[in-house]
């Protein structure tokens, strides 16, 4: 299949050669296109950080109706194709913007943003002595002294706290980039991400500890 | 000369079959003119094909019921739950080997190889013996060719045991238009009639695999939210415990161990499985053995029962509740609960799933059917017979490729729908590194070594650069089977980049199409001898009627000669009879045929003679 410029909205069909903008059924003879990789494109949407889920889920199963390989069964090899590969992005984007922390790292690295995993393992100063009381507390569990477990339970509590004020931080933070495009909003949302990212990894942690078992899915045989 | 057109027609409306490979049994099921699915009965017409088979010693591949009977007389000739080891290797099934009769052939490590009597099988050759029999009733009840199915899979298969699946089918000469997953399979064929709104969970405990599936139905799309599950989880496991329990019982009783001998322990195993079925609907039962005089009577009460499997249900506890956290729901947001499989008909199962959901089980649809009309349903909905339906599954495991210290990228999450894809982009490490090996693995874990290996993907012939300098942009895209595709490009040319695939278990593609040649030639053997054997039999009837002959004065009347052309005739084909040239045997058929023309003829004008004598005009 012929892949073509991500970054132009215009291209010719593969089927009938007519000139297609952005949309995923050629306008002239009906056939599937090679899908826009762009997930607000390929939604129909305005790039917003603030998104209505239940719209967003009406526009999902409405274009897996249309895109689905299911519906392309009987049609040409390359329309296959096109349905295989439209569907995935289709997929690909509503897992990223049904997540509002995925929507905004997408939008963040679609911007220039650098968001890389490492970020999230420096230790915001303010959390220094929590996470340094907090290793001692996970250590004592793992050398299991089941005393610890009452103040393990308060550290998680206190940690789905904190990320229950960051995602409340985050909303505001979001509906202000929508109205204003400001950068400096952006990176300030990276900056809290950041943070929430690295207490997700310490409520992670400290849950893994308190129900084990709990942690680990199913065996895959 | 006349020009033709190709009609289409009959490619569109083709018939396409619903199948449930179930470990212990498997069903084939369409979709009636009415659009409902229904299950297709053998020739005698049982809906249930026992998914065993058996090569009997006159090397005659046996399916079902009849491979069934094999099991108990000739045990080392016969193989049960291949399920379990498909897209398997050795090391994986060291456990249950100490139980099952299976012998394994050389040559195991990255696909088992099964030694049933003189032949060699593969599990997805076996698995395709049981898909040829199902084709086969298929064809009978339709009296058409069926050449594509939809198969189903456990929701918790990976991509090596669903790649077997497939490959079972491809040589069963089926065309596998898709792979679904049980429990999602059963949704539809719960959630079609009834126009249901909400979420559903599909508990599923088979004969030898567990799934737990969770789906939000709205608007006739089935959306699978998340799944969970033990490919190595169900009745099986059942039967073999209490076999355990109960060969050592025996021991104890009779002061002889019975577990080496084949034909004692699969009629054992029989017996358990009774007792287990009828504890289901009674409160106690008796496990009976009768073996070579000696007799074995054990009662088995129901409490007994539930609390030896008590270990045994809770094992299918963790993965519905991870589903459930996976799903991003609370217990009481669930609004059905639907059980599929023939272990759902135990009582402490439904006792446990009661008191996990907090709702009481939906269990209209026969267990045991409900995967295959699922199937079929989802073959309606390929063929075009089913419009406003749509089944949005997952990938049951995380995807993930191995990076440097053993440590896993998670580059597809488990619970994604399916088809998705990633994209990554890899470079070479040293001045004019010509190859680049992807490792990719299936699993949550976070090292290699506790994932399950799937594939190494060898990107070839890249252009000799210094070190970092090629740009390979590789995709990652598991498509609607749950089936990983690897598509690679080099992004400084464009150029589409060769990938050369090496699974870590299950057939290579040469293998599968040795294996399709294989069973080609089988089928012309097969072919051969039933020419033999029909040639053979015309040659009987020849013979008998030339030796009544000669009994008739018409014979006398013949010319010397003749009487001596006859004779030599009658000899030689008693001589190439036992050929396996059917046409040798047809040929000097002939000649006999010939040889007695003349006194057939006369044998005839007699006759008419007498007829006309005997006549009063």
């Amino acid at each position: 299949m012929r892949a073509h410029d991500p970054a132009s909205t215009t291209f010719t069909c593969w089927h009938c050669t007519a000139e297609v903008t952005g949309s995923l059924f050629c306008p002239g003879c009906k056939a599937i296109q090679a899908p826009v990789r762009d997930y607000y494109r390929f939604f129909g949407l305005e790039r917003k950080l603030s998104l209505d889920t239940g719209d967003l889920q009406h526009r999902f199963y409405e274009l897996s109706r249309q895109l689905h390989p299911d519906r392309f069964q009987r049609r040409s090899p390359q329309e296959q194709q096109c349905s295989l590969e439209a569907s995935s992005v289709l997929n690909d984007g509503y897992r990223v913007l049904r997540n509002p922390i995925e929507r905004a790292e997408y939008v963040l690295k679609q911007e220039g943003f650098d968001i890389g995993e490492q970020r999230g393992k420096d230790v915001p100063p303010e959390l220094l002595e929590e996470v340094f009381e907090l290793n001692m507390v996970l250590e004592e569990m793992r050398g299991g002294e089941e005393s610890a477990r009452p103040q393990l339970e308060q550290a998680r509590t206190r940690f789905q706290d904190m990320r229950r004020e960051i995602d409340d931080q985050l909303g505001e933070l979001f509906r202000n980039y929508d109205e204003s495009r400001d950068r400096a909003v952006l990176a300030r949302i990276r900056g809290v991400l950041n943070r929430r990212r690295y207490i997700g990894n310490l409520l992670r942690d400290v849950e893994k500890e308190l129900e084990p078992a709990a942690s680990l899915p199913g065996r895959d045989g | 000369m006349g020009t033709f057109q190709i009609d289409f027609g009959d490619q569109e409306k083709a018939r396409v079959v619903g199948i449930d490979l179930g470990t212990t049994n498997s069903l084939v099921a369409y979709l009636d003119p009415a659009g409902h699915p229904e299950i297709i009965p053998d020739a005698g017409g049982r809906k249930i094909v026992p998914s065993v088979v058996a090569v009997a010693p006159s090397g005659e591949v046996l399916v079902g019921h009849a491979a069934r009977d094999m099991l108990i007389t000739h045990p080392e000739r016969a193989v049960y739950s291949v399920k379990r080891l498909m897209g398997r290797g050795v090391v994986d099934i060291e456990e249950e080997l100490k139980l099952f009769p299976f012998r394994i052939a050389a040559g195991s490590e990255s696909v088992i190889r099964l030694q049933l009597g003189e032949r060699v099988m593969t599990p997805p050759q076996a698995s395709a013996e049981i898909l040829r029999q199902l084709k086969r009733n298929a064809e009978a009840f339709l009296g058409e060719e069926v050449r594509q199915a939809v198969i189903t899979v456990p929701a918790y298969f990976n991509d090596a045991q669903r790649q077997s699946t497939k490959d079972a089918g491809r040589i069963a000469g089926l065309e596998v238009l898709r792979l679904v997953n049980e429990p999602t399979a059963a949704s539809l064929a719960y959630g079609l009639d009834k126009r249901k709104q909400g979420i559903v969970v599909v508990y599923d405990l088979g004969g030898g695999t567990f799934d737990i599936s969770i789906l939000r139905i709205k608007e006739g799309i089935f959306e699978v939210l998340a799944t969970n599950g033990d490919t190595h989880l169900g009745g099986d496991d059942i039967d073999n415990l209490l076999l355990r329990v109960a060969i050592e019982d025996i021991e104890s009783e009779w002061n002889e161990d019975i577990s080496e001998n084949g034909e004692a322990v699969q009629l054992l195993r029989r017996a358990v499985i009774r007792a287990k079925e009828e504890l289901s609907y009674v409160p106690q039962t008796t496990i009976q053995l009768e073996y070579r005089g000696k007799r074995y009577d054990r009662e088995l009460r129901r409490d007994l029962f539930e609390r030896l499997i008590t270990a045994i249900v809770d094992r299918t506890l963790p993965p519905c509740r991870q589903c459930i956290r996976d799903a991003g729901l609370s217990v009481g947001e669930i609004d059905e609960v639907v059980l599929v499989g023939g272990s759902t008909r135990i009582p402490l199962v439904r006792g446990a799933v009661e008191a996990l959901f907090r709702a009481k089980p939906h269990a209209e649809l026969n267990p045991e059917e409900v995967v295959a009309l699922g199937a079929a349903v989802q073959a309606g909905i390929l063929s075009g017979h089913v419009g406003d339906t749509l089944l949005l599954d997952v990938t049951p495991l995380s995807l993930g490729i191995e990076i440097m210290g053993g440590v896993v990228s998670k580059i597809i999450p488990r619970n994604s729908t399916i088809p998705a894809s990633a994209t990554e982009t890899f470079t070479t490490a040293v001045d004019g590194q010509r190859h680049v090996l992807i490792h990719v693995v299936q699993g949550e874990r976070e090292l290699v070594r506790d994932c399950r290996s799937l594939a190494r993907f060898d990107l070839q012939d890249i252009d000799p650069l210094p070190a970092g300098m090629a740009r390979i942009e590789v995709r990652f895209l598991i498509d609607a089977n749950g089936i990983l595709n690897v598509t690679a490009r080099d992004l400084r040319t464009g150029r589409e980049q060769s990938v050369d695939i090496k699974p870590s278990y299950g057939l290579t593609d040469e293998q599968v199409e040795a294996m399709i040649r294989e069973s080609f030639e089988k089928a012309e053997e097969d072919f051969r001898e039933r020419q033999v054997r029909e040639a053979r039999v015309e040659a009987d009837a020849i013979l008998a009627a030339v030796e009544k002959a000669k009994q008739n004065d018409a014979y006398f009347e013949l010319p010397d000669e003749e009487r001596q052309a006859i004779d030599r005739a009658v000899n030689e084909l008693l001589l190439v009879y036992h050929s396996d040239n059917h046409i040798l045997i047809r040929e000097h058929l002939e000649r006999v045929n010939q040889a007695t023309l003349h006194l057939a003829e006369n044998m005839m004008n007699a006759a008419v003679r007498g007829v006309l004598k005997g006549t009063k005009i």
